[in-house]
């Protein structure tokens, strides 16, 4: 099973590699002892985001379905994350509202999923239906202000958002609980981080991660491989999704709010901008280009968020011109040229 | 013989168009069958609707005695079923290795994928290209590695729209010596081809389509003395 880490599917496979991900892994696992909690609070947030943007790497990437819909299943997930916590009463409860919001993300992925996928809506089509059912939610979402518009104890609150839900936590050692906050939520998401992508390695290295790249590369010889395409598709699409929740629900758990902005186009757009940019055909790429990008963008959004959003479509523009297979596996060739080159002639000689 | 193949008045109408009328075929368990007629015959459209890559319009089509109309391609292709398209249908980003190892990884026990792997591309004579990716292979190559990628399924019945096309005439007797080898192994094959030489060098019986029906058939003799054939199809010089 372990072996699956390592496969033709994803970039890095030698002790090299893996050397490298330790090192990254220690420095990340040290950083809070030395840095400021500001910085390690913005850290957990962009590490947030970084699931959404591995579950459209395997969608997109390597199953050929470019879904606009992430912001979709953020906010299914988050909201749903809200209107539990707070109908539970908070506490540990919360983590049952973490995993029930992320069901119910998925379960909708299958229900959307299955509509389109059993519907034969592919290629393009594939992305305005997820970007109209997003834009749905968002404009539903923005005209929930009425007090009628409540689920329990949770008010939805139209465009100023859902708050007032605890954080994650969990019963800790002396009675008290570990709230996931600041360095807690920083570490809570290294690790869940590392459970997801090594995961996902092992899953594209598999039978199934065989299958999906067919179907990316030609679906209709994939089914006459004796594939039902539909099936792969769906399961895909389904933990591309889920993941998209998991990101939501830890955004509402760190900012203790949700807002209908956080779903629509412009947020819609930011994980195709993250993945195209990073390079769409590996998910460590993904990670880290994503994790690079978030960090720039709010770094300049701090001056300016027109600035920040015009540099998000400048770099899209640029990926497709320059960088088609995206910019983090276009370095990454370049400086493994050499390497490649030396290796090719020492094995002529 | 048995038959393994069987369709009943099957057709198929785009619009007003009837590219497949009310044809019945019977393929024989462990024969080579050509199916030829000319362009717009309905030959690679009668090969859709037996894999299941189209709906007929209205008859049945039985495999090994059950009724598969309503199956789809990929329950077709488990139920024993295999096919070469016309034109090369590889996935040409993946390495040939790849291609071929997606093709068998779930007919092969995972202990025994690597020798199999080796055994289809020295058989395909690809051992040599097996990391290159599919799109850099020459047009031939790649309809051996498709042809290869449907041997992997293992199948009964073995499917090949035109599979020489665009190859050169040594790279055809080789292709025909491979589906007789096959066939003497015991795979049914059906072969839609235009080139008479191959049709004669592999063809245990065929059918002649002519537009959407079923025109003639019997042995290749009985069809090159055909003179309506002759007429419709071969040139009068093939007759002779």
């Amino acid at each position: 099973m372990l072996r699956l880490v390592n496969g033709s599917q994803t970039v890095g496979n030698g002790w090299p590699f893996w050397l490298c991900f330790v090192i990254v892994l220690a420095s990340a696992l040290v950083y809070p002892v030395f840095a400021d909690p500001y910085d390690v609070g913005n850290f957990a947030y962009f590490l947030i985001w970084v699931f959404m943007a591995l579950g459209l790497c395997l969608m997109w990437g390597y199953c050929g379905m470019l879904s606009f819909g992430q912001t979709f299943f953020f906010g299914i997930a988050g909201y749903s994350y809200g209107v539990l916590a707070i109908n539970f009463g908070g506490g540990s409860m919360t983590v049952v509202a973490l995993v029930l919001a992320v069901l119910l993300a998925g379960v909708s992925a299958v229900v959307l999923g299955y509509f389109m996928i059993w519907g034969r809506v592919g290629g393009v089509f594939f992305g305005i239906v997820t970007l109209s059912a997003t834009l749905v939610l968002a404009f539903f979402l923005g005209q929930t202000a009425g007090p009628e518009w409540r689920i329990g104890e949770a008010r939805l609150n139209g465009f100023n958002g859902m708050k007032g839900m605890e954080p994650l936590n969990i019963p800790w050692f002396g009675g008290e609980s570990l709230y996931f906050e600041g360095a807690s939520l920083y570490y809570l998401a290294i690790g869940l981080i590392v459970i997801v992508y090594l995961a996902l390695r092992m899953l594209l290295n598999s039978r199934f991660g065989n299958v999906i790249v067919a179907i990316r590369e030609d679906p209709q010889r994939a089914e006459l491989l004796g594939y039902d395409v539909r099936k792969y598709q769906l399961i895909t699409f389904v933990i591309g999704s889920s993941l998209a929740g998991l990101s939501g629900v830890l955004y509402t758990s760190w900012g203790q709010f949700i807002t209908p902005s956080s779903i629509g186009l412009p947020a819609a757009a930011m994980p195709i901008v993250w993945v195209a940019f990073s390079g769409r055909g590996d998910i460590t790429a993904t990670l880290l280009g994503s994790f690079l990008i978030l960090v720039a963008f709010q770094t300049i959004t701090v001056h300016s968020q027109q600035a920040a959003l015009i540099l998000m479509g400048g770099m899209l523009l640029a990926t497709v011109m320059i960088a088609p297979q995206g910019f983090v596996i276009g370095i990454a060739r370049l400086i493994g040229r050499p390497f490649r080159g030396r290796r090719a002639t020492s094995t002529k000689t | 013989m048995a038959e393994i193949l069987q369709t009943s008045v099957l057709s198929k109408t785009f619009g007003g168009l009837a590219a497949v009328s009310d044809v019945d075929i019977c393929v024989n368990d462990g024969e080579i069958h050509c199916l030829i007629g000319p362009n717009g015959a309905g030959k690679s459209t009668l090969f859709k609707l037996i894999i299941g890559m189209y709906q007929p319009t209205s008859g049945s089509i039985a495999f090994r005695g059950e009724n598969v109309t309503a199956r789809q391609p990929y329950e077709r292709v488990k139920r024993g079923m295999s096919i070469k398209m016309q034109t090369p249908s590889v996935f040409k980003e993946l390495p040939v290795r790849q291609n071929i190892h997606i093709a068998l990884q779930h007919h092969v026990a995972r202990t025994e994928l690597a020798r199999e792997e080796d055994r289809l591309l020295a058989l395909l004579e690809l051992s040599n290209d097996a990391a290159k990716a599919a799109g850099a292979l020459s047009h031939g190559q790649q309809q051996w590695l498709e042809i290869g990628m449907a041997l992997a399924l293992k199948p009964t019945l073995m499917l090949m729209d035109e599979p020489t096309a665009g190859m050169s005439p040594e790279e055809t007797f080789r292709t025909g010596e491979l589906i007789q080898r096959l066939n003497t192994s015991g795979m049914t094959v059906l072969v839609v081809e235009h080139d008479m030489t191959f049709v004669r060098q592999i063809a245990q019986r065929v059918t002649v389509m002519h537009f959407g029906a079923v025109f003639a058939r019997g042995s290749i003799g009985e069809i090159l003395s055909d003179p309506r054939v002759a007429e419709i199809y071969l040139g009068k010089t093939h007759a002779k």
